[in-house]
């Protein structure tokens, strides 16, 4: 009876599916933008490039309302704690993107003061090659991110 | 010695070599457009002294630019502040503290800048190695940081 | 015992109203704070909504550029310099090359300089938009943001277009620049300028008079010309203060001295006056782009010294001097070495005196580089611009300021 009355209004589907896809269009990003990588995530987040076409990455500047921390250039051991501490604020499920060669291995600032790589002090979901990356990475980067997010299994807490 | 010149003044003379420089009205260097250090440690050529400071002077009035140039020595080098003639010279001072361990005497604040208070040393001596980390949270296993370290140091000195 | 203040003691009565008295609210800014586009950490503490106190805290982009750069060849720190101001790497690049042919003694040929001054104008438009867009933004007008960026977008692919990479561009060598111009630079400039009047225009017409803009900008974050020479400040902050000192007019270099241009001059000191002069010269920069087109030369872009310049790519393979050569300026222990000494180079930067203090121990690394960041100075006055005003005025200001934390921190 059910059934003809429904007809198609109903989609069956898995759980895990239908979280997912809901989680991987609604990220909201924290950017935690240190260096010249900025300059590129405010072209790729403007008008030109428009990351808010994907349904993702719409800025939230508080750590607890963000599931998707992006870590944008270079961290040094003096933001080093900083940066911890905003990744530890934030609630699961949360997904980390390194922006820029620095944020995934220091780049070439091999030294005393940088971090070699963020994936030093917090664990890291994605890695954005390009000093700076182009939007175009970053964009791509992006649909991987939201790929994988699909694809994973779904916390339900 | 080829580039720009510099009026080399012993520390003890500097005080009153700049505050004559600032304030005589026929010179009237009104900016202090950058106060530097240097650490001749490496140098081939012999210097009067380990570490340098010098202060880039530029007189609005002369149209002019004057680089002052002080040499001191290796054990606690020292120096009078220049931050009661400029206010811009208490930071560059902090700096040249903070990268060299050069004292400035009566500088109202003379603390780290760039680098956090638990770091040891000074990093721009040339004794200070390049990839000598001193992190301030314990870094995740991710990585061995003695092998990172090695590959820095072969890929600054290649030979 | 009678009731009543009157037989209260005065000492007394000071302690009551000490009691009721509102401590200080003391406020954390930063390192990540969204009004701070770079990381710095601001210490306040209000009374009110008053600013009564402040601290300044730098240091989170320290990436040990002079320590690094000594440890490379002349040529190797050129990438380096990109990231000092990365609002405008092409001046770092031209102020750093300068230095290092200062000490040389060789000059780039007259094309090549026309290209660096073509391209430090650009640099410095795209880094007054950058400011310009990311303050109103914070104030609150998104929209100048939007337009801002796009304009810059169209910058950023005309420098794509000379030296293959949008901001990272490392497009200066010690004795000339990496490639020349593309053929059709010209009519690409003329569409490229085109866009950025219109966008000039548009965000005039949009914050110039508008009330909120001019409440939020005018009279705050005043610093009088006294104390901004005081502290060393440089760049359009110093022009807003009414002190005419620019050094591509005081100490011209490159072929500036042969190009017609108005260095824009305010007097009040405020953010307004900031924000006026560097709309106003991003026009005079733009002109300066049209006249250098117009007078360049034919020509080498790089000098024909074979002790600085590589050889031409065809003879590298066609003939054995040649080879030579260019295995002579890239080995390791070989390479361009200027003679010991040191030199002072200052340039025209987006923020202000860009200085390079390069010391030479007649090998192939540079012994010490120093920068002379702008931003430092400016930096260092920033406490005293925001004492004593609102705490939502903080924000308009350090925007006024476009600290770079790259150039900052080093």
């Amino acid at each position: 009876m059910t059934e003809d009355t429904l007809q198609d209004a109903v989609l069956t589907t898995r759980l895990d599916k239908v979280l997912g896809w809901a989680r991987k269009y609604s990220l909201f990003n924290y950017p935690f933008v240190t260096a010249c990588c900025g300059m590129e995530y405010m072209a790729t987040s403007s008008s030109h490039y428009d990351t808010d076409r994907f349904g993702a990455v719409f800025p939230r500047f508080s750590p607890r309302q963000a599931d998707l921390l992006m870590v944008v250039g270079t961290v040094n051991h003096k933001q080093a704690p900083v940066l911890k501490r905003i990744y530890d604020q934030m609630c699961e499920p949360k997904w980390v993107v390194a922006f820029g060669v620095c944020a995934t291995s220091g780049g070439f600032y091999q030294n005393y003061a940088t971090v070699p790589g963020v994936d030093c002090v917090i664990p890291v979901d994605m890695y954005i090659p390009g000093c700076p990356p182009r939007p175009e990475t970053v964009i791509d980067a992006l649909m991987k991110l939201q790929e994988r997010i699909q694809g994973q299994k779904q916390a339900l807490v | 010695m080829a580039g720009s010149p510099a009026a080399v003044v012993s520390a003890g003379a500097l005080a009153g070599v700049l505050a004559f420089l600032k304030d005589d009205p026929e010179t009237g260097f009104a900016f202090l457009m950058d106060l530097a250090a240097a650490d001749y440690l490496k140098f081939p050529s012999p210097r009067p002294g380990r570490f340098a400071v010098s202060y880039q002077l530029y007189s609005p009035k002369l149209g002019a630019r004057l680089c002052v140039k002080a040499y001191l020595p290796a054990e606690n080098p020292s120096l009078p502040t220049a931050s009661g003639l400029w206010a811009g010279a208490d930071w560059f001072e902090r700096e040249a503290w903070d990268m060299y361990g050069i004292r400035f005497e009566g500088h109202p604040n003379l603390k780290r800048i760039l680098m956090y208070e638990e770091f040891e040393g000074h990093a721009l001596r040339k004794d200070y190695p390049l990839g000598r980390m001193q992190p301030l949270v314990p870094m995740r296993d991710a990585i061995d940081y003695e092998k990172v370290r090695q590959q820095s140091r072969r890929a600054s000195n290649p030979s | 015992m009678p009731l009543g203040l009157e037989q209260k003691d005065p000492a007394a009565a000071r302690a009551g109203e000490d009691e009721f008295r509102i401590e200080p609210t003391a406020i954390n800014m930063g390192p990540s704070h969204p009004a701070m586009h770079g990381t710095i950490r601001l210490m306040l503490k209000l009374d009110g909504e008053k600013v009564v106190w402040a601290d300044v805290e730098i240091g989170y982009l320290h990436r040990a550029f002079e320590k690094t750069v000594e440890h490379k060849t002349w040529n190797q720190a050129v990438p380096y310099t990109d990231r000092l101001n990365y609002c405008s790497p092409l001046i770092n690049n031209v102020g750093y090359a300068l230095a290092v042919e200062k000490l040389l003694g060789v000059e780039a040929p007259e094309r090549c300089q026309y290209i660096r001054v073509i391209m430090s104008e650009l640099s410095r438009v795209a880094d007054h938009l950058t400011c310009i867009g990311a303050s109103a933004m914070e104030m609150g007008a998104f929209t100048a943001f939007l337009y801002f960026i796009k304009a810059r977008e169209y910058i950023w692919q005309l420098i794509e277009e000379v030296t293959g990479a949008r901001l990272t561009i490392s497009y200066t060598r010690v004795g000339g620049v990496t490639k020349d111009l593309p053929l059709n630079f010209g009519e690409r400039f003329a569409f490229v300028a085109g866009k950025t009047r219109e966008a000039l225009a548009e965000v005039d017409a949009l914050l110039s008079r508008n009330r909120i803009f001019l409440d939020r900008t005018r009279g705050v974050g005043v610093m009088p010309a006294d104390r901004a020479v005081q502290y060393g400040f440089t760049g359009p902050m110093l022009r807003a203060s009414g002190v005419d000192y620019d050094v591509r007019r005081n100490f011209p270099y490159l072929v500036y001295d042969r190009l017609r241009f108005e260095v824009p001059v305010a007097t009040e000191g405020d953010n307004y006056a900031r924000y006026r002069v560097r709309l106003e010269e991003m026009r005079q920069s733009l002109s300066i782009v049209e006249q250098a087109l117009e007078g360049m030369p034919e020509g080498p872009v790089n000098v024909a010294d074979p002790r600085v310049a590589l050889p031409d790519k065809k003879d590298v393979y066609t003939n054995i001097e040649a080879l030579m050569n260019h295995f002579k300026l890239l080995m390791p222990g070989h390479g361009i070495r200027p003679p010991a000494g040191e030199v002072y180079q200052a340039v025209e930067g987006a923020n202000g005196e860009l200085g390079f203090w390069v010391i030479s121990d007649g090998s192939d690394r540079p012994y010490r580089v120093r920068v002379r960041p702008p931003c430092f100075a400016l930096m260092s006055g920033l406490e005293e611009m925001i004492v004593g005003g609102q705490v939502a005025d903080v924000i308009a200001t350090f925007g006024s300021v476009n600290m770079i934390a790259g150039e900052l921190d080093r």
